[in-house]
């Protein structure tokens, strides 16, 4: 690959036919944190999260009336998570009513889901900083969460949209800031309902179980505690222990989302007040006490104290090391050079964590500009620089969510907070090259032979189309089959 | 409302079903099957295979016991969460059995190291680079090495020297035969996407009609594998994964639902396999159990002992296999845990021997390099 063909893919997200070819490659690349929109019109009409969140709310003002009216209530975490008709939740005795509301409440997550999807791909496809668009994706996949429950479905974009964009060029801190406390993955991780057992809500509902000599029903919930240490920031293995873990968790009670569960629970767990969607700190559920984490005491402070953690734990050298490495792995290879690690981790604790200052360590590495292709595109990645090959600028919301999970890879949908992977392994598989190859296809129909793939393909890959890729251009039927060849070439599986 | 009247339903595709179960098989010639289903997330054992006999378990479980009262009696300690019905109907045949305080060597609680191990038969994650499942073909009597894999790519168990080909149901238009003949020759001079591509080619042949099945629900799924596994040029090894167990919230509801599809795909494979059920063997295994105290929100936290299961017509079963560690605070690993008290490395090497006819010792040493030296477990499936 030509350095100019480096950047375009590697760093990119695929060349667009009309565009000219970056004379200055690491320039070029620079550039582009200035002309990055954290907001672009593509984004302007995709749902918020404080409208996903009304519309959840109203949802479950509505199972809460009918409730009181007697009508039986469908679980709403109950999401059959492995899938269709065989597991379905357990509400079939459920009134139509109920069920009407659900499939209601379900059909605007989708759809929320499926705007978000849209404006995502737009972004990808028209905005003028393709560079700093795949750190958006690279960074919402650290920050994974997963449209699996109804209550993620229609939020899991807006985490990307509201958390990670506007942080994209800022410090990695704010980042863990606006992800950790932003609804999705206050939902997602279970954390909005975390009680500390000796908060004053725990204690009143433990009182009043004992009274009734029944058992206590809330606490601790230390799903995104974990991952926090484990995914976000530290990374496994690197010395925090199971007291550390649970430590965190009693820190990080009270953390969580407005309006979500209202009636008189969420006014006694202090959750009531606020729009739908909003961060809220409720003392009322928040363990009381100072926490020791990694050796290190975290007086008693409402709030601040689990931002105390996250403060420190946003500038630890095992979360430079962390964080280095999977970039490594994004630019420079599925094993990433040790030296090229040292070098992204140094300039993180240098910069106490200034993305654009890593993002110029990056470019600045030989390690990720050797001429071979150093990784398998993802589905993500080659839909994307496919559609830009073809100068798509429109996608239809519902194909796009079809083709991504035809091609395996779901939009924020990876099923587990770890995210997808960013190896070969999990990607180059026969079924998915198949296709790939099917989906090529389709493209070029729709391209309707307009594209000559033969002048295309040096625009995409400057200096770096093969002598077979080129013979397999020049010799097929019929430039749609040409287009879907150069679709499916070598050269467009990997970057 | 009319926010969205004007955005196109995006009808996501089993959108709100977590991920649809993905397989991949490998082929061996022997009349006996292999199917391993995993359960990726940490699935509950005591909530699945509930300790009722122990007298701390009704206190620890509190609401998550509930439902285990009209779960099927096992033995005088043991009952099945009664989403499993075809379970428990094979486990009143002898067909089905289940081991308890069963764990992996990994003792951390991160899904993804866990599953690690779990995969690669490893002592710790990532010490080991291949999958026991690719291993096991190495040892499983072949007449060509030549795998036959099918699901869109490969888990991890499945990963390593011998070829193993993936399949699994496209809703994507089928390829036209002239793009696929030209992409071989595009692909030549690429060892990569060359071989990819081979198996690709040759496993869209082999599965014809199977893209009829949408593969999309576990009772699908079941059924899909049961006709990959079926002729006898078909696959011999499948692996399924499943997803979902991962109830920290809510679990109640959510275990009976993931329990029902297990069930669904259970008992869709024997009935697709029909008379070659008595030569199938299931296992269903995850890498790690969770916690036995109930969490603040319904559910319950990574945790380490958990319950596995074997299925099939060669089963020894009918009971339950478990050394009982007890659930007073005392008797837990860390004060939190079920304790591990029997190993899934040895438990499965001797599954898989016996149902193979390979020697246990050597079973446990290419399965399971790390514990060679402890005994796989006999008796669980006729010789």
């Amino acid at each position: 690959m030509s350095e100019a063909a480096i950047a375009l893919n590697r760093f990119g997200l695929g060349a667009r036919p009309g565009e000219a070819i970056p004379a200055r490659p690491k320039a070029w690349l620079v550039d582009q944190f200035a002309s990055y929109q954290p907001r672009p019109a593509a984004l302007a009409e995709a749902p918020t999260s404080a409208a996903v969140a009304a519309d959840l709310a109203e949802y479950q003002d509505q199972r809460r009336a009918m409730r009181q009216q007697g009508i039986a209530a469908p679980d709403p975490t109950a999401a059959p998570a492995m899938a269709g008709g065989a597991a379905k939740p357990a509400d079939a005795g459920a009134d139509d009513a109920m069920k009407q509301a659900r499939r209601f409440a379900r059909r605007e997550a989708r759809d929320d889901y499926g705007a978000l999807v849209g404006a995502r791909t737009i972004a990808a496809l028209t905005g003028p900083a393709p560079f700093v668009e795949r750190m958006v994706h690279f960074w919402a996949n650290h920050f994974a969460v997963s449209a699996d429950k109804l209550t993620v479905v229609g939020l899991a974009g807006t985490l990307e949209m509201e958390a990670i964009r506007p942080h994209v060029l800022g410090h990695f801190a704010d980042m863990l800031n606006a992800v950790e406390r932003h609804p999705a993955m206050l939902l997602y991780l279970d954390q909005a309902v975390s009680v500390g057992p000796d908060s004053p809500l725990g204690q009143r509902v433990t009182q009043r179980a004992a009274q009734n000599g029944m058992t206590r029903k809330v606490g601790l919930n230390e799903n995104l505690a974990r991952e926090i240490l484990e995914l976000h920031t530290l990374g496994v293995r690197t010395g925090y222990t199971q007291a550390d873990v649970t430590e965190f968790a009693r820190a990080m009670t009270g953390w969580t989302v407005a309006g979500i569960g209202r009636g008189p629970g969420a006014r006694a767990a202090g959750t009531a007040g606020g729009q739908p969607g909003d961060f809220v700190f409720a003392p009322a559920i928040h363990e009381p006490g100072a926490r020791t984490i990694m050796g290190r005491t975290y007086p008693a402070g409402g709030e601040a104290q689990a931002q105390a953690v996250l403060t420190d734990v946003a500038i630890h050298p095992a979360t430079a090391t962390h964080i280095a490495t999977k970039l490594t792995r994004h630019f420079a290879g599925d094993t990433p050079p040790p030296a090229m690690v040292d070098r992204i981790s140094a300039a993180f604790l240098a910069s106490k964590g200034d993305l654009p200052t890593i993002y110029r360590a990056i470019i600045e590495s030989p390690e990720a500009w050797v001429e071979t292709p150093v990784k398998f595109k993802n589905p993500w990645e080659w839909t994307i620089s496919s559609l830009r090959a073809l100068g798509t600028t429109q996608v239809k919301p519902l194909v796009m969510v079809g083709l991504m999970n035809q091609l395996g890879q779901p939009v924020w949908k990876p099923g587990q907070p770890v995210g997808y992977d960013d190896i070969a392994g999990s990607w180059a598989g026969p079924d998915a090259l198949l296709r790939r190859v099917e989906a090529a296809e389709r493209f070029a129909t729709r391209a309707e032979g307009t594209i000559d793939a033969r002048t295309l393909a040096p625009q995409l890959f400057p200096a770096s189309v093969s002598a077979a890729t080129a013979q397999s251009l020049a010799r097929a039927e019929s430039p749609g089959q040409a287009l879907a060849l150069l679709l499916v070439a070598p050269e467009m599986m990997r970057r | 409302m009319d926010r969205r009247s004007f955005i196109a339903r995006a009808g996501a595709v089993g959108l709100l079903g977590s991920f649809a179960p993905r397989m991949a098989f490998a082929r061996a010639a022997t009349p006996k099957r292999f199917v391993f289903v995993i359960q990726r997330g940490a699935a509950d054992g005591l909530g699945i295979v509930a300790a009722i006999g122990d007298p701390m378990f009704a206190g620890a479980r509190g609401d998550l016991a509930a439902d285990l009262a009209a779960g099927t009696k096992l033995d005088a300690m043991f009952a099945l969460h009664p989403a499993m019905a075809t379970g428990a109907a094979l486990y009143g045949q002898g067909q089905a059995l289940f081991a308890h305080a069963i764990a992996s060597p990994y003792r951390d609680r991160s899904h993804f190291d866990g599953q690690n191990v779990l995969e690669t038969g490893g002592a710790g994650p990532y010490q080991v680079r291949d999958g026991w499942l690719n291993r096991l073909l190495g040892v499983v009597p072949t007449d060509d090495a030549k795998a036959i894999a099918v699901a869109a790519t490969i888990p991890m168990a499945l990963r390593g020297r011998h070829d193993v080909a993936s399949y699994a149901p496209s809703a994507l238009p089928a390829a036209s035969d002239d793009l696929l003949a030209r992409v071989t020759q595009l692909y030549q001079g690429d060892a990569q996407l060359h071989a990819l591509w081979g198996e690709a080619t040759a496993t869209r042949a082999l599965a014809g009609d199977l893209t009829q099945d949408d593969g999309r629900n576990a009772a699908a799924t079941g059924a899909l594998a049961a006709r990959l596994l079926a002729p006898d040029n078909g696959a011999r090894i499948a692996m399924i994964e499943t997803g979902g167990w991962d109830t920290h919230a809510g679990q109640r509801g959510r275990l009976a639902a993931q329990l029902k599809g297990l069930d669904a795909m259970i008992g869709a494979l024997r009935t697709g396999l029909g008379p070659l059920w008595s030569d199938t063997l299931v296992l269903v295994a995850t890498e790690f159990g969770r916690t036995v105290a109930v969490n603040g929100t319904g559910g319950t936290d990574h945790g380490q002992a958990s319950a596995a299961m074997l299925f099939g017509g060669g089963v020894r079963g009918g009971r339950v296999l478990a050394d009982w560690p007890g659930l007073k605070t005392a008797d837990l690993y860390e004060g939190r845990d079920l304790k591990p008290t029997t190993q899934l490395d040895a438990f499965i090497a001797g599954a898989v021997a016996d149902h193979f006819a390979i020697d246990p010792a050597r079973a446990m040493a290419a399965l399971f390099p790390a514990s060679a030296k402890v005994a796989a477990i006999g008796g669980l499936v006729r010789v």
